[in-house]
């Protein structure tokens, strides 16, 4: 039987039916219609599923719907305000860090998991923090320029404002 | 050295990344439709065996199933991807031959239900012996997996070019090696998933996540009896192809069989098992090779030979068995060469086209070979390169022209590389340095590679243009919309259709929009044989520069010039490299607009405008490119595979740290040259670059699909079957040589998958450089390396 549950998506506040065994994914991509998060493998194998939940990275295949209750869920739609992208979207454009896109949601998730803990992480931290992301087509060479370009830009944003550097 | 071209050769990003950047991009998965049912099907839980009997009642009565269909209710139609080869219908009709082979299918409201009824169809199967072994496929005895093919043979190739026995007799170095590899999987991120709908005048759409709308347009008109123009196949964002997408699947037949049956939008997703299960990329390879030089290291001859165990049925395999030979003609002067191919069928997933189609593995053992001829006669592996490569307008023995070829400035460039970043790295002799622990041992390999830019004909014989291009420009003047079918698979094909139209009509990439991958809009073969840069290119350019004349016919007549005094420059018209007098252009297009408050404005005449003002006199501009490739290589059998009107090529050199207590290896760096005649962008190809090191690096260590002893897939998983994470790859310089290739649109060629080709080799030749092991199976698994180094030691004892 379906049981209601509230959950902040994006910052917004959602209230959702679902079957107890309806998977994250399931409820983000069928439920509340949020294509970006991609399913490539369902076993939690190929990251592309990746979401944040209370800001720690998750292959949303393998969270239940119902242990997101309560918890805040971010998902790429969630990064970009109106057509301005966020500084790593932007950064995985100009560097040509996508190709066939359909890793790309679940890296950039894991890149701004990473950048928001680490603000100055060094290339080995990238590639560390994307291991759990499978990209078949760009080497992921340019992905990892792209997470140093975009931490480099938000340290620059943030000494703009006066924050920490 | 200041750029010819304004727009073409910079970095500008893919036109398609913001929306894949923000999760706005939409894959056939993320496609729905009033009504729609979800689709599911029935796969064989047997390598081999007859069908007795198929039961689905028990299926049809389960509320909210509304189609299942078998053989019994579906058209009785062979089809594949070569017409000589035909042998797959969309569901078993008295045998299965695979693990995965489909045998029903159902339409139900979701797709609990509709998995729920595939459990309730019983099949009653007569179980037959599994043929699981290519090896031994042909042996008299061994069970026949399809009427056609007696000794379960699919495929068989024999060429000679010039006289190899002669040659041989003239040879100072004669050496036979082999080397096999495993069936591997093309593993892109996005499943199949097809979602198909009639609507009421009898049309069929299909939207599919396919590398080539038309084949599987045409596949689906012949096997649903349809005339072609009333099936339309629409490809959404595809994540990733890499060749086994080339093909039209029995799951996008079965979709559009269920949508007819039931009259609702049906789609059908594939899991990644089923991925696996389809299978339908690269092939397993088992390569025998000889070769023979003269005293200075000048080859002679190659006397090859290759049996590939292809699965249970053709596929893309014929022309598979020919790439296998016929990728060996060049980049080396190669003045005979002896070929025999024969591809088996056994109880496994079909096998088909991957990155470098055919000439992977076979391009591994030449390469390596060619190390160890060089080390017998004391040359280093650099050297014994440069004295065979072949240079521009050189034919290869096997009828191949190479119209640009960039290889040996390819091989200069490495070795720069290596010489700055390891200096005594690639001299041919082991360069083992001990790193922390004494276990590991650090080598240098170099390889070559060459790949077609396009195959000269189509998949079925037919004098069609390969392509099409369509180019609109608004009616309100502005920028301009380019149709194509062209397929986006994240190649970046777009963008570099875009790109190619802008720099024809002087217009930035911004005033370009591009719809492709859609047979109502164009038609084009797909994105296989690495085409569409070139061939599509040549259409789009043909396009933009009938548009261009079209306007500028218009202006040089109210301007009173004459159409050659006008030209198109970064968006505004040029006459005579001055501004000409438009007063009465601008007027008009002023009082079009008043009241707007953005206004053409500047001393020279705007793309708007004289676009506008076309529109006025001469109603809706549209321009039209196509392709057909020239009457290309030779007339003998099997010509027609290998012929291209231009050929990509590539040297890499790699550096590997071997642990010989683990049987690890790890590969430090890759430096990699392509030649891509001239980059259309920049950025794209050094990502096309890095992405054919990541296969050919999964390739020469990780990747293989495993079977049981019953022929399931014992990895098919992307856990157990291991394609490169960011950790193990290395870093990658990539070095971009431009040449100027006389076919090509720009003077541009392939770099999609000729990068792979010195991938496995390189990684083989520093293996060998640090070990002085000779890998012959793939991948070089640590047991792989471990049982290799007890061997090479045993012969050392012995």
């Amino acid at each position: 039987m379906k049981r209601l549950m509230e959950v902040t998506v994006n910052d917004l506040r959602r209230e959702v039916a679902v079957e107890p065994r309806r998977t994250l994914i399931e409820m983000l991509r069928e439920d509340l219609d949020l294509t970006g998060t991609k399913h490539g493998c369902g076993q939690g194998d190929c990251g592309a599923c990746l979401v944040l939940l209370d800001g720690m990275p998750v292959n949303s295949c393998l969270v239940l719907a119902l242990e997101a209750a309560g918890r805040e869920v971010t998902t790429i739609e969630g990064l970009a305000d109106g057509t301005r992208l966020h500084p790593i979207q932007q950064a995985f454009v100009d560097a040509g860090a996508i190709q066939c896109g359909f890793c790309t949601p679940g890296m950039v998730l894991s890149a701004k998991a990473l950048l928001d803990r680490n603000p100055s992480p060094t290339e080995r931290d990238v590639r560390v923090a994307i291991s759990g992301n499978l990209c078949r087509c760009t080497g992921y060479q340019k992905i990892v320029e792209a997470t140093l370009t975009a931490a480099e830009r938000m340290r620059g944003r943030a000494s703009d404002r006066g924050g920490a550097p | 050295m200041t750029r010819r071209y304004s727009v073409i050769g910079g970095r500008a990003p893919r036109l398609d990344a913001p929306e894949k950047a923000t999760g706005r991009a939409v894959y056939a998965d993320d496609l729905r439709r009033p009504g729609m049912l979800h689709g599911a099907l029935l796969q064989s839980p047997l390598a081999h065996a007859g069908i007795v009997r198929i039961d689905t009642s028990r299926a049809e009565r389960l509320p909210g199933v509304k189609a299942v269909l078998t053989a019994a209710d579906s058209p009785n139609v062979l089809f594949g991807v070569s017409p000589a080869r035909y042998d797959e219908t969309v569901f078993c009709r008295d045998k299965v031959r695979y693990v995965g082979d489909e045998i029903a299918a159902v339409a139900a409201v979701d797709i609990d239900t509709a998995l729920e009824a595939v459990a309730l169809i019983r099949v009653d199967y007569e179980p037959l012996e599994p043929v699981l072994d290519g090896t031994t496929a042909m042996e008299p005895g061994r069970p026949r997996i399809h009427e056609a093919y007696a000794d379960n043979v699919c495929a068989r190739v024999e060429q000679e070019f010039g006289d190899v026995e002669a040659a041989r007799r003239k040879a100072h170095v004669v050496r036979t090696d082999r080397m096999s590899s495993e069936m591997r999987n093309a593993a892109f991120l996005e499943p199949q998933c097809a979602l198909a709908e009639f609507g009421f005048d009898g049309r069929l759409t299909l939207w599919t996540s396919t590398q080539s709308p038309h084949y599987v347009a045409r596949t689906v008109a012949m096997v649903l009896g349809m005339p072609e123009h009333k099936v339309r196949v629409v490809m959404p964002r595809v994540g990733g192809g890499f060749g086994p997408k080339a093909a039209a699947s029995s799951m996008e037949l079965a979709t559009c069989l269920l949508a007819r049956a039931t009259g609702r939008p049906v789609k059908t997703v594939f899991t990644r098992e089923q991925v696996f299960l389809h299978g339908r990329s690269r092939h397993e390879f088992h390569h025998t090779m000889t070769t023979g030089v003269d005293r200075d290291g000048k080859l002679l001859f190659l006397d090859h030979e290759v049996l590939l165990d292809g699965g249970a049925y053709a596929s893309f395999g014929i022309a598979t068995v020919y790439y296998a030979g016929s990728l060996l003609g060049g980049p080396y002067r190669l003045p005979n060469m002896r070929f025999r191919g024969v591809r088996v069928v056994t109880n496994k997933p079909a096998c088909g086209a991957q990155r470098g189609h055919g000439g992977v593995t076979a391009r591994a053992l030449f390469e390596l070979q060619l190390n160890l001829i060089a080390r017998e006669l004391g040359l280093d592996p650099f050297e014994i390169r440069l004295r065979n490569v072949m240079e521009t307008g050189e034919t290869t023995c096997n009828d191949l022209n190479m119209s640009s070829l960039g290889m040996r400035e390819c091989l200069d460039v490495v070795r720069e590389r290596l010489r700055r970043a390891a200096p005594g790295a690639g001299t041919g002799t082991s360069t083992s340095t001990s790193t922390s622990t004494s276990t590991c041992v650090r080598g240098w390999g170099v390889a070559c590679g060459f790949f077609v830019s396009g195959a000269g004909y189509p998949i079925y014989r037919s004098r069609t243009h390969h392509c099409t291009v369509v180019i609109r420009v608004p009616e309100s003047g502005g920028g301009i919309e380019l149709q194509t079918g062209a397929a986006e698979i994240g190649q970046g094909c777009e963008t570099a259709m875009a790109t190619i139209a802008a720099e024809t009509l002087g217009i930035p990439l911004d005033a370009v929009r591009v719809r492709s991958g859609d047979t109502d809009l164009a038609l084009d073969l797909g994105a296989y044989s690495s085409r569409t840069t070139l061939m599509t290119g040549h259409a789009a350019r043909e396009a933009a520069e009938s548009v261009k004349r079209q306007i500028l016919e218009v202006v040089a007549a109210a301007m009173k010039v004459a159409p050659e005094d006008l030209d198109i420059l970064d968006g505004v018209v040029l006459v005579r490299g001055g501004a000409g007098s438009f007063d009465p252009i601008r007027a008009e297009y002023a009082q079009e607009h008043r009241g707007w408050p953005v206004q053409p404005s500047g001393p020279y005449l705007t793309f708007a405008e004289a676009s506008r003002l076309a529109f006025l006199e001469r109603g809706a501009i549209v321009g039209t490119g196509k392709y057909r490739p020239p009457p290309l290589g030779g007339r003998f059998k099997g010509a027609a595979v290998g012929t291209s009107p231009a050929y990509g090529c590539s040297a890499q050199a790699a550096e590997v740290i071997v642990d010989t207590e683990t049987g690890q290896v790890r590969v430090e760096r890759i430096v990699a040259a392509h030649d891509c005649g001239r980059a259309i962008n920049m950025t794209q190809v050094e990502g096309q670059m890095h992405g054919c090191v990541s296969m050919g690096l999964g390739e020469a260590l990780l990747e293989e699909v495993t079977f049981a002893p019953d022929g399931r897939i014992a990895n098919a998983n992307l856990a157990d079957y291991r394609i490169p994470t960011a950790l193990d790859m290395p870093q990658i310089d990539a070095l971009v040589v431009e040449s100027d290739e006389p076919n090509g649109p720009f003077g541009a060629k392939e770099v999609g998958e000729g990068g792979i080709m010195p991938t496995i080799p390189a990684i083989l030749g520093a293996i060998h450089d640090a070990t002085g092991l000779a890998v012959d199976e793939l991948p070089a698994s640590p047991e792989r390396i471990l049982e290799g180094l007890r061997r090479l030691r045993e012969r050392e004892s012995g």
